[in-house]
């Protein structure tokens, strides 16, 4: 490999990047609370908080996408103003981002091409990401469209479009959320090779094991004020997480014994074509979950999970109407209302758009996926008060907190929207359930308050299907776990035999007996 | 003069103004503005054009009056979806509305006046060569105008930076802005290049269709060039295929209602737009295993977070 441009050093110490009192208030809410950060050449920094801590809004400031209210920053010593993205990565600021700032529809190419300055033409730029990938080890086709490319794919457009600014800063927000183990492990050699020419980083993540690992320092925020400035090696991840919260975090038990009955949902077979053209085939999927167990489903995103959901919900049919069976009915032609009268109940992935309708308040929320089972409508008229119960006794049971009884869906943050959605479901004692990312981008407290909910359901005896790419997740809440790749869905194994590196080897398409050859592909292209 | 000739010549005049429109709104919709306007700030074109051409007696100050004053409409309609985020289809409708009204008030005193119509190209020997000459070397600028626009429009998309930019921000407008770029701006911009264009082919009507001005002259072609955009699938070179398709189909209609084929005049007069509906089906058929080709943020408003 090529050795990188050196990057410039500033004198031993001295911060490359000091936050000083950082503070943004969005009318009357401070978002950051004279925050102070020093960031350091050769060294990964964690920024920790749960959602809304203010994490975001910091970062976006030290990119230049937010102006503060109040407080400065210093770059290298002096006053540093930013006046935009391109200033900022003028200056050797890069950012990934969390929820990617691609554009599908553009090549890599391009993509790369609208993250730098324009500065060179289009053939040299191309060049330099071809050399730029291949030094860091990160494969790229400069001239695939986005919208063909995998997540993990994705996220080394990001990485090498930062890395061709040549960064003295690289901020990476929640860059693992989305990846297989295994890519994430290749994301960490990138970073320590990173550190160790002298960059700084600054590093945002839920994932409290991987900040033990790569970070040197850690910065916690709660409620957009620093919380303190530790060593994450010297802290345990209960400890990290109870800064975090500012109490302690439950650990999730089933309550009862787990008594395992009979199959209360079934999939025989069943093979769907998709119905968009981006979409996965779903392949002789067969699987059964009893009562009284939760099965989950990893894999990384796009590999059928969704059309499953689709299926299983009755957003889809299925081909034959025994491909799917719900507590002894053949349910694969009825539609979604009639599966909930069988007792199923169905989360999706996506909460604003899918899970509800945003701009409708919650009782309404409530109504849309109740008024088959529950009793809210009265010969045709809605019972208003019936829905306000609804949503009340959900906000109780599941710690819901919203600024007024009944607000909009879209004005919760993404927590206690999931906690309602995921509650809204669990207080009609559904026999059969699937969610779908029950903890996407949720906070550890609003995370363990769903998890703990989904084992007491199933503690009382009803079925419950987790389709989840966290395997963290999937291991404290499970009794057995599939794998779902290329429209496959692989045996169930138990949980207790699910090693990270079985399940990751699977995610990555592997049979048992290629994993060897994997792993060494695999270090190859880290080394 | 033949008639094969006569009729090639007429297909081109009935094109150009489609084209013309057609080719800004193009550029409007890969900013992912969706301005349904076009009608309202056509017609706009023929009047203001007209004014001032009939005013000053030039045609080349009408064009400019009709591309200021269909730039100075879609000005209101920036000032709506972008300034105020006002749903950009009904404020596109509301447009077309105010268009039609405001160019009767305006060209109400004009009606019944001529101008002279656009001068044609003429080239010693060139315009005079058998069939071609005319239709390649004796057209009015407007036609020339079309086809070079639209030319450059598929290099500025495809050729250079400020065009990849364009199409990015119409891909996916949080990106664009997270990554520094000015999302309303650039969308002003092409919503002003989109009412110029649609005011110049709104303008060529009066200046060089047919010499005089006549309230709602448009007749529906501001819709048609809408479709039209869809039709070229968001591509210039299509675009031009379709403007010609369409004239075609138009000025044939006329001739085979002179031919009196003893088919209502209601029903060909009818065909042109029929052809559109059958075309932009099978093309949305033809599309489907292809995936959607629109731009991805085609309006939806943009509200930047700071």
């Amino acid at each position: 490999m090529s050795n990188p441009v050196p990057v410039s050093n500033p004198p031993a110490r001295a911060p490359l990047l000091q936050a000083i009192g950082i503070t943004k208030l969005y009318g009357s809410f401070l978002a950051n609370d004279s925050i102070d950060l020093d960031l350091f050449t050769g060294e990964i920094h964690a920024l920790l908080g749960e959602n809304g801590a203010g994490k975001s809004t910091l970062v976006k400031t030290m990119y230049g996408l937010i102006q503060p209210s109040a407080g400065e920053l210093r770059w290298m010593g002096e006053k540093l103003e930013l006046s935009g993205p391109s200033d900022a990565r003028g200056r050797g600021i890069a950012m990934v981002f969390q929820h990617f700032s691609l554009f599908d529809n553009l090549t890599v190419a391009e993509n790369v091409a609208l993250g730098l300055d324009g500065v060179e033409s289009f053939a040299a730029m191309s060049a330099r990401l071809a050399q730029v990938s291949r030094d860091y080890g990160l494969p790229l086709d400069p001239n695939r469209e986005v919208w063909r490319l995998s997540v993990g794919e994705r996220q080394r457009i990001e990485i090498v479009r930062a890395l061709m600014q040549n960064p003295k800063l690289l901020i990476l927000d929640e860059p693992t959320a989305v990846l297989t183990p295994q890519e994430a492990d290749q994301l960490f050699t990138v970073l320590f090779r990173l550190k160790s020419e002298g960059r700084a980083l600054l590093y945002i993540s839920h994932k409290l094991d991987e900040v033990k690992r790569l970070c040197d320092t850690a910065t916690i925020l709660r409620g957009g004020k620093k919380i303190s400035t530790c060593d994450p090696r010297q802290e345990t991840a209960a400890s990290l997480a109870r800064l975090m919260v500012g109490a302690e975090i439950g650990e999730v038990k089933a309550t009862t014994a787990r008594a395992t009955t009979i199959p209360r949902l079934l999939i025989n077979d069943l093979s769907l074509e998709p119905d968009d053209p981006h979409g996965v085939l779903l392949k002789g999927v067969s699987v059964e979950v009893k009562g009284g167990e939760i099965l989950g489903i990893a894999g990384v995103a796009g590999n059928g999970q969704d059309e499953l959901f689709a299926v299983l919900s009755g957003e889809r049919f299925a081909e034959h109407e025994d491909n799917v069976i719900i507590d002894g009915h053949a349910a694969g032609h009825l539609t979604v209302t009639d599966r909930r009268r069988l007792g199923a109940a169905f989360v999706p992935e996506e909460r604003l758009g899918h899970g509800t309708a945003p701009r409708m308040k919650l009782s309404e929320n409530a109504l849309l996926t109740g008024h088959a089972a529950s009793h809210m409508v009265n010969h045709g008229f809605v019972d208003r008060p019936k829905t306000l119960e609804t949503v009340d006794k959900t906000t109780k049971t599941f710690d819901v907190r919203k600024a007024k009884r009944d607000p909009e869906a879209a004005s919760l943050s993404g927590g206690n929207l999931q906690k309602f959605i995921v509650g809204r479901e669990i207080l009609r004692e559904p026999g059969v359930l699937i969610v779908s990312q029950p903890t996407w981008g949720v906070d550890a407290g609003a995370a363990a308050v769903i998890r703990q909910a989904l084992l007491d359901l199933s503690g009382r005896g009803s079925a419950v299907l987790v389709i989840s790419q966290d395997l963290d997740e999937l291991a404290e809440i499970a009794d057995r776990i599939a794998v779902m790749f290329h429209g496959h869905l692989s045996e169930p194994i138990a949980a207790a035999d699910a090693t990270r590196e079985k399940l990751g080897l699977l995610m990555g398409g592997a049979s048992a007996a290629a994993s060897g050859g994997e792993k060494e592909a695999m270090h190859a292209v880290g080394a | 003069m033949g008639l094969l000739e006569a009729i090639i010549i007429s297909v081109i005049a009935a094109s150009t103004p489609l084209l013309l429109a057609a080719a800004g709104e193009l550029v409007v919709e890969r900013s992912g503005v969706l301005n349904l306007g076009t009608e309202g700030m056509m017609i706009m074109g023929a009047a203001c054009g007209f004014a001032g051409a009939y005013l000053t007696g030039s045609t080349f100050v009408g064009a400019l009056f009709g591309i200021a004053a269909g730039a100075a409409l879609s000005l209101v309609f920036a000032a709506l979806t972008l300034g105020l985020a006002v749903n950009q289809v009904a404020a596109g409708l509301a447009l077309t509305i105010l268009g039609i009204g405001l160019s009767g008030l305006i060209g109400a005193g004009f009606v019944g006046e001529r101008i002279t119509p656009a001068p044609r190209l003429y080239i010693p020997l060139l315009t005079d060569l058998p069939i071609v000459g005319k239709i390649l070397f004796g057209q009015d600028g407007f036609v020339y105008f079309s086809i070079a626009l639209v030319a450059t429009i598929w290099w500025f998309l495809y050729r250079t930076r400020a065009g990849l930019v364009l199409r990015a921000v119409g891909d996916s407008h949080t990106s664009a802005h997270a990554l520094g770029y000015p999302v309303l701006k650039i969308r002003l911009l092409a919503v002003l290049f989109g009412g110029g264009c649609a005011g110049l082919g709104g303008a060529f009507l009066p200046l060089a269709y047919t010499p005089f001005f006549i309230p709602g002259m448009t007749a529906g072609r501001g819709w048609i060039a809408l479709a039209l955009v869809v039709f070229s699938s968001w591509m210039p070179g299509r675009l031009v295929a379709g403007a010609y398709l369409f004239g075609a189909v138009t000025i044939l209609q006329l001739h085979a209602q002179a031919f009196g084929l003893g088919i209502p005049s209601q029903l060909m007069s009818a065909l042109p737009y029929l052809a559109t509906v059958i075309v932009l089906v099978l093309i949305s058929r033809a599309r489907g295993s292809a995936g959607s080709v629109a731009p991805a943020s085609l309006g939806i408003v943009f509200v930047p977070d700071r």
